[in-house]
């Protein structure tokens, strides 16, 4: 008797235990595994069977025609020496830094004072939303369309405006010239990407309070100094996402110059390092180093972003806090 | 059992069908006759060529139990990568595939097609031997037949050039001192570009001047991209660029497009489908152009190149490959196919017999009687050339090279290129393990 009364009591003091701990313990997991599923089956796993291909190669033996001529073997750290070491890689990487240095301060800069221009104008709403929309439309256009549209606007023979300039007796310098070929290319970034950057910038300066801008008004702040020393540093957490996605488009870039490239002897295979992953891969027909080398980009970008946000950290999530 | 026989008797009734196409199809109701002759085979057959689903229907109408489909592909490079990755992947190959000239290395050493030395090997006599070359790798495997070759020729506007007193050129030099006069006479008019994207093209120029830049020794490769003939060839087309006598932008861009179309190239050194390009490009210069054989080295030794051609094969994943192998073998040896080649698809077929089916000179070059005579005679001087298992990677390698070259107009860089090639191609096939000698 005394067993069966003790046993269920300690059963039931169990039982009321675990329901909650196992709640507790389950149910985010039930909602994560979407996410998470979707994770590994679309990110990580690609990036793991990057990571294998990597670290192998195949060894063709003798004139390697015929079958069985073919075997793919463990290649240790060699497609990684072999990509760094590529005479084309570093100056691809001096270039992209380059092109980052042009396309990032012009594209945030002229969203957030086309962001800043667009919140100063309230009191004509219709305006201001058709100019927001001229300014995010070139977002909408993909960048292989925008790289052949501008194509077409830097060639001498077929540009309308190097005809008219021509008509005024001026000689417009060859866009695509090794000279010049860095500006175009980032030219037709900046054109897509400012219009996206400009709205979420003016997404957050409108969520702004009016009665801070009244109060400093009334304080007898010129609208110079309110876009200056409120609306920015409100803004700062944008600026920085923003900053952080220009940052990753930067190393990514490939688009434009892969479009660009049939018209002009100035852009290489190599211009980028994902146009060498590229090449690497379909052109070379090697995708093990050109696995090596999407590893060293993704690693980079990562130290860049993450290495970035840290640095920024406080600022960039005050809003959240 | 039934699965290994089913094939064969199939290819058996195909093989009869194909001796007696003209009654098989009245004879022979599907409902009746054995069984293996209801066993239909369906092939598919990936090209570029335009309208060849036209020169398709002239076999399927014909050969009822062997059905072609054909899957139109963006060009030969595209194609290329999907059928290794289909390779690679273990599915998803065709049955046949267009494969140019100079991919076939590369597509044999992925181990892509099949052999079909006994349904084709007896082929060899009707093709030019170069072409034959190109499918046999030198060797006594067959893998493809030849389809359409591309002489190298010399296209040019015959108004622009009577007007500066000038004759068709003879020589290179001839070619040099008419670019010269022209360009002198009129600033904006070249008499051509060089053009560091079309690899191609240059290596046909190399291949006119005896060049070779692969070859099998024994069991090793051979790479000789920096010989002397490609050399004297670089040299030749950097000194034109450093004195500014021919354009330094690439071919094949709306400028380059612009400027056919408004007489500033008033010269183009082509292969034998130019035609369709210049209709293409340049159509409000109709009439005005002239088709003549290239430029030589040496006129006691008449000699031309290839840019372009395609063989017909049949991949290592086709399920039928005795009945695709029957089918290529008709569309590039029969001679209503090859009449069909040339009038539909507009392709230059390889096979010999091909000269009775070319008899009226193409649209674009309507005035000019002799077109293809012109055609057949560069067809016969065309050098053998030997491609290797990675002519992209050399190919690339030029693109990057002389797009370097070109933009600095020196010559001395045109000739340094070729070190360049030379070694990122060796370099290539040293790191794949592939033996290559020297």
């Amino acid at each position: 008797m005394a067993l069966t009364t003790t046993l269920p009591r300690s059963t039931t003091a169990s039982v009321a235990a675990r329901p909650a701990r196992k709640g507790r313990g389950g149910v985010p997991y039930a909602f994560l595994a979407p996410g998470l599923l979707l994770f590994t089956l679309f990110l990580a796993a690609p990036i793991v069977y990057a990571g294998y291909l990597s670290l192998r190669k195949v060894k063709v033996s003798g004139l390697g025609l015929g079958s069985k001529s073919r075997t793919e073997v463990w290649a240790g750290l060699s497609n990684y020496s072999r990509s760094m070491t590529d005479p084309d890689w570093l100056p691809s990487v001096y270039r992209i830094i380059g092109y980052g240095l042009i396309v990032v301060p012009v594209m945030l800069g002229l969203a957030l004072l086309m962001a800043l221009l667009l919140d100063a104008n309230r009191t004509r709403p219709a305006l201001s939303s058709f100019a927001r929309i001229a300014i995010f439309l070139p977002y909408a256009v993909p960048a292989v369309v925008a790289s052949l549209l501008w194509g077409f606007l830097y060639l001498p023979r077929v540009s309308p405006f190097v005809y008219a300039l021509d008509k005024f007796g001026i000689t417009a310098p060859e866009l695509l010239s090794s000279s010049w070929v860095l500006y175009a290319v980032a030219n037709v970034a900046i054109w897509g990407g400012t219009g996206f950057n400009m709205i979420v910038i003016y997404t957050a300066l409108k969520s702004v309070p009016t009665s801070l801008y009244e109060s400093a008004r009334i304080d007898g702040a010129s609208e110079l100094a309110i876009a200056w020393r409120i609306k920015i540093p409100i803004v700062m957490p944008s600026l920085v996402m923003t900053f952080v996605f220009s940052l990753i488009a930067t190393l990514q870039v490939f688009a434009e110059p892969i479009t660009l490239k049939p018209l002009s002897n100035t852009i290489s295979f190599t211009w980028t390092p994902l146009m060498k992953v590229y090449r690497d891969a379909f052109v070379r027909n090697d995708i093990y180093s050109a696995a090596a080398t999407s590893v060293v980009i993704a690693v980079a970008t990562f130290i860049l972003s993450f290495g970035f946000l840290k640095l920024v950290g406080r600022r960039a999530f005050t809003q959240e806090d | 059992m039934s699965k290994k026989i089913a094939p064969v008797l199939a290819s058996l009734t195909a093989a009869a069908l194909f001796l007696t196409t003209a009654c098989s199809s009245s004879d022979d109701s599907p409902d009746s006759g054995s069984t293996a002759g209801n066993e239909k085979v369906a092939l598919t057959y990936w090209s570029w060529a335009p309208n060849m689903d036209k020169v398709v229907e002239g076999w399927n109408s014909t050969h009822p139990n062997i059905q072609v489909t054909v899957n139109k592909q963006d060009g030969g490079d595209p194609a290329v990568t999907k059928l290794l990755t289909a390779i690679k992947a273990g599915s998803g190959a065709p049955d046949v595939m267009q494969a140019e000239y100079q991919k076939i290395p590369t597509l044999v050493s992925a181990d892509a097609l099949a052999d079909i030395s006994k349904e084709a090997g007896s082929l060899k006599d009707k093709f030019p031997a170069a072409a034959w070359n190109s499918v046999t790798l030198g060797g006594d495997t067959v893998y493809g037949v030849p389809q359409d070759s591309g002489p190298l020729m010399f296209f040019y506007r015959s108004d622009v050039f009577e007007k500066n007193g000038l004759q068709a050129p003879k020589t290179w030099d001839d070619y040099a001192a008419a670019a010269e006069k022209i360009h002198k006479a009129n600033a904006k008019q070249y008499l051509g570009t060089f053009s560091a994207s079309d690899a191609g093209l240059f290596a046909g120029l190399a291949q006119q001047a005896g060049a070779s830049w692969w070859g099998v020794n024994g069991d090793s490769w051979t790479v000789n991209i920096n010989d002397a003939a490609t050399q004297k060839v670089a040299a030749y087309w950097g000194g034109l660029v450093e004195k500014g006598t021919i354009d330094n932008k690439p071919m094949y861009t709306p400028e380059w497009n612009a400027a056919l179309n408004d007489g500033s190239q008033v010269g183009w050194v082509s292969a034998v489908w130019a035609p369709g390009v210049l209709e293409g490009s340049a159509k409000d210069t109709k009439g005005k152009w002239k088709a003549a054989p290239m430029p030589q080295w040496d006129t006691a030794a008449p000699a031309t190149g290839n840019w372009g051609g395609s063989a017909t094969s049949v991949t290592s994943q086709s399920k039928h490959p005795k009945e695709a192998a029957e089918f290529i073998t008709w569309m590039n040896s029969d001679p209503a196919a090859l009449k069909l080649l040339a009038g539909t698809a507009n392709v230059y077929p390889a096979a010999n017999d091909a000269t009775s089916a070319l008899t009226t000179p193409p649209a674009f070059f309507s005035d000019q009687s002799d077109f293809y005579s012109i055609a057949a005679e560069a067809g016969k001087q065309t050098k053998p050339f030997t491609y290797g298992p990675n002519v992209n990677v050399a190919y690339s390698a030029f693109n990057d090279a002389f797009g370097k070259a070109a933009e600095s107009k020196k010559a001395a860089a045109f000739t340094e290129s070729l070190a360049t090639i030379q070694k990122a191609t060796v370099d290539d096939m040293k790191n794949s393990g592939f033996t290559v000698a020297g």
